[in-house]
């Protein structure tokens, strides 16, 4: 491993949905700390729900995928962008905050 | 029964929404509008949708009033460029705006040291800002309560407020224990030992030494209630309040006992069965205060 | 620049300012016009009881020296770092001397700070960063926190700090960085006594560092963000 200077490293998903919320104002969840995260959804033109994650912990490419994926098979939405800081959450911390932050838009 | 909810174990945005009157709260520079840290990248470190503090306005009782609430567990809660250029610009909106009060829930390390010099001028210019909402006779309360506690260039700006409410679980300092024991060693100060932490810095001291206005529990209902009691404690700063302000702390310095024990100093305040105190809850501690 | 020689090229003869330990105060002249001295030497810890020192003789010039200007000079190591002066409410003592720094100003004292040697956030916050204006000499070194200490808090390793401080305008102690942050409003060199002149005749009433930041690129956010707020 070379020595690199620290960095964020940021992700990029984009799945296709099929249940598009109405329109809602922006939802925020969690905070960025160490071994949390936070997450955004806003409303996003076309069908797709996008995943941006910006995290600065690094190489972890696969697990954010797997992770993803399955919260999009619970949440299959579509016309959502979703954002992401974060800071070393686990999957698991991960998938709450994810589901918490999609139940805030059906109960705001 | 009413259940009581933890202030201290609330986020920042969770706070300020339980604190105002229900769905009274409106924020400037939400999350979606992305106002963040140009600094933190190059340190491998994520920044926040809102920089670790949100600001707005709201109703307290009623009244209009501007409130802002700093993001404890986001970089400690540290005041970076971007964070304190919010503050500043809320400060400056409240003299053109004249709510009721401005009300800032104040938990901070001080300065982003991430930021560092960006950091020290931003809590300068926070700190001018404050002074000048003060100046125009809009009370300023600084809410206390958070786990990080209310710290460095932070813990000047919570002083220059009209009022300040603390639970006894906050804490208002200067320097962290931890950078005290670093310089001058674990007999100087063991930032392990929590009740000397608390004993030192919390908000049971804070409240006898005078330091804070206001003891409450650790509880959102108290801070609401407090909060409206200060609505009405504006301040003026003049001549004859500095003047005051300096002959209390000249005589706290020349009759402290020797040495920096707590309970040696509450004694000295005349507080009643001093050594008790760090057992008692904030309303028999109430009961205790002289000054 | 030690203190004498500092007050000398500032004042000539036309001075009483004395250190007290590492407390300085005096009254000086300059063109006919009374000025009150006052700050530290010696990068000196600023604890309890020199925030009080500094915050009486600003008081003693707004109750005795109607108008008279106050020239701050700063050379400290930041605040006392001791138990003793927490308990005490040291953030309490600061807080105090800062406001009575910016009641002077709002009295029609004007206010200049003037780093000459040293500035360590605590120590600083509520004395040359609250005045009118913050002037620097060129050698001066303005820091938040020593990076061992930094270090322990931030995490990133000293290396890496001392890396930043070198390259990094964010982090680099060098007053020219705060000049071009705005946090400084300028270098002092050539005549001092004239910059002096100079910066009374020109202080500011409003906190214009985030403008000068913007304008000079050190700070490209700060006045931006401001105005946005005061826009939403």
């Amino acid at each position: 491993m070379s020595d690199m200077l620290p960095g964020i490293e940021v992700l990029s998903y984009s799945f296709t949905g099929q249940h598009r919320p109405g329109p809602f104002s922006p939802v925020l969840v969690g905070v960025v700390g160490s071994g949390n995260l936070e997450v955004m959804l806003e409303p996003a033109d076309g069908p797709a729900c996008t995943v941006q994650v910006e995290t600065s912990a690094r190489g972890f490419g696969e697990i954010w995928q797997a992770v993803l994926r399955d919260f999009h098979r619970r949440h299959p939405l579509a016309g959502v962008r979703v954002s992401i800081h974060d800071m070393g959450a686990t999957p698991a911390v991960v998938g709450l905050r994810l589901d918490q932050a999609v139940s805030e838009l059906k109960h705001p | 029964m009413s259940i009581s909810i933890s202030y201290a174990e609330c986020s920042a945005r969770e706070r300020l929404n339980r604190l105002v009157d229900p769905a009274t709260f409106h924020e400037w520079l939400p999350p979606a509008q992305r106002v963040m840290s140009p600094h933190l990248a190059q340190l491998g470190v994520p920044c926040a949708f809102d920089d670790g503090v949100v600001i707005g306005r709201a109703n307290l009782a009623g009244e209009p009033v501007f409130v802002a609430a700093q993001e404890g567990a986001f970089m400690g809660g540290g005041v970076g460029e971007v964070h304190g250029a919010k503050l500043v610009g809320w400060m400056r909106r409240a003299l053109r705006d004249r709510p009721a009060a401005v009300l800032l829930l104040a938990e901070s390390g001080g300065v982003r040291l991430h930021e560092a010099n960006a950091g020290l001028i931003a809590v300068s210019e926070v700190m001018r800002a404050l002074l000048d909402v003060r100046a125009a006779g809009i009370p300023v309360i600084v809410l206390i309560g958070g786990a990080n506690g209310c710290f460095g260039g932070m813990g000047i700006v919570a002083r220059c407020a009209d009022h300040v409410v603390m639970s006894d679980s906050g804490r208002l300092a200067m320097s962290g224990p931890e950078v005290i024991e670093a310089t001058h060693g674990v007999e100087e100060f063991d930032a392990r030992d929590r009740a000397l932490v608390w004993r030192t810095t919390g908000g049971k001291h804070r409240y006898l030494s005078g330091d804070c206005d206001v003891l409450i529990d650790d509880d959102m209902q108290a801070f609401r209630a407090a909060a409206i009691a200060g609505l009405t404690r504006a301040s003026a700063i003049s001549l004859g309040s500095l003047e005051a302000e300096h002959r209390l702390l000249a005589d706290r310095l020349r009759n402290a006992p020797e040495g920096a024990d707590a309970i040696a100093l509450w004694q000295q305040f005349g507080v009643a069965d001093a050594a008790q105190v760090p057992d008692l809850d904030a309303a028999a501690v109430r009961a205790l205060r002289v000054v | 620049m030690q203190w004498q020689v500092l007050t000398g090229q500032l004042f000539g003869a036309a001075h009483d300012v004395k250190a007290d330990g590492d407390f300085l105060h005096g009254t000086a002249q300059l063109d006919g016009a009374a000025i009150t001295v006052v700050g530290s030497t010696n990068h000196a810890p600023v604890g309890v009881a020199m925030a009080l020192q500094q915050a009486r003789v600003v008081l003693d010039t707004l109750a005795l020296h109607p108008g008279r200007a106050i020239l701050l000079l700063v050379d400290t190591q930041g605040q006392q770092l001791r138990r003793r002066d927490e308990l005490l409410g040291i953030n309490r003592a600061m807080a105090h001397l800062g406001c009575c720094v910016d009641l002077a100003r709002r009295q029609g004292h004007r206010v200049i700070g003037l780093v000459y040697d040293q500035a360590l956030s605590g120590g600083f916050i509520t004395s040359g960063l609250i005045a009118d204006a913050c002037y620097a000499l060129p050698e001066a070194e303005i820091r938040v926190m020593r990076i061992p200490a930094m270090a322990r808090v931030t995490k990133i390793s000293e290396a890496r700090l001392a890396d930043l401080s070198r390259d990094n305008p964010v982090f680099a102690p060098g007053v020219q960085n705060y000049v071009a942050m705005g946090g400084v409003r300028a270098v002092w060199t050539g005549d001092l006594q004239d910059c002096l002149r100079q910066a009374l005749r020109d202080a500011p009433r409003e906190d214009e560092r985030a403008h000068d930041g913007a304008l000079r690129g050190g700070r490209r956010l700060a006045q931006a963000v401001a105005e946005r707020v005061l826009a939403a």
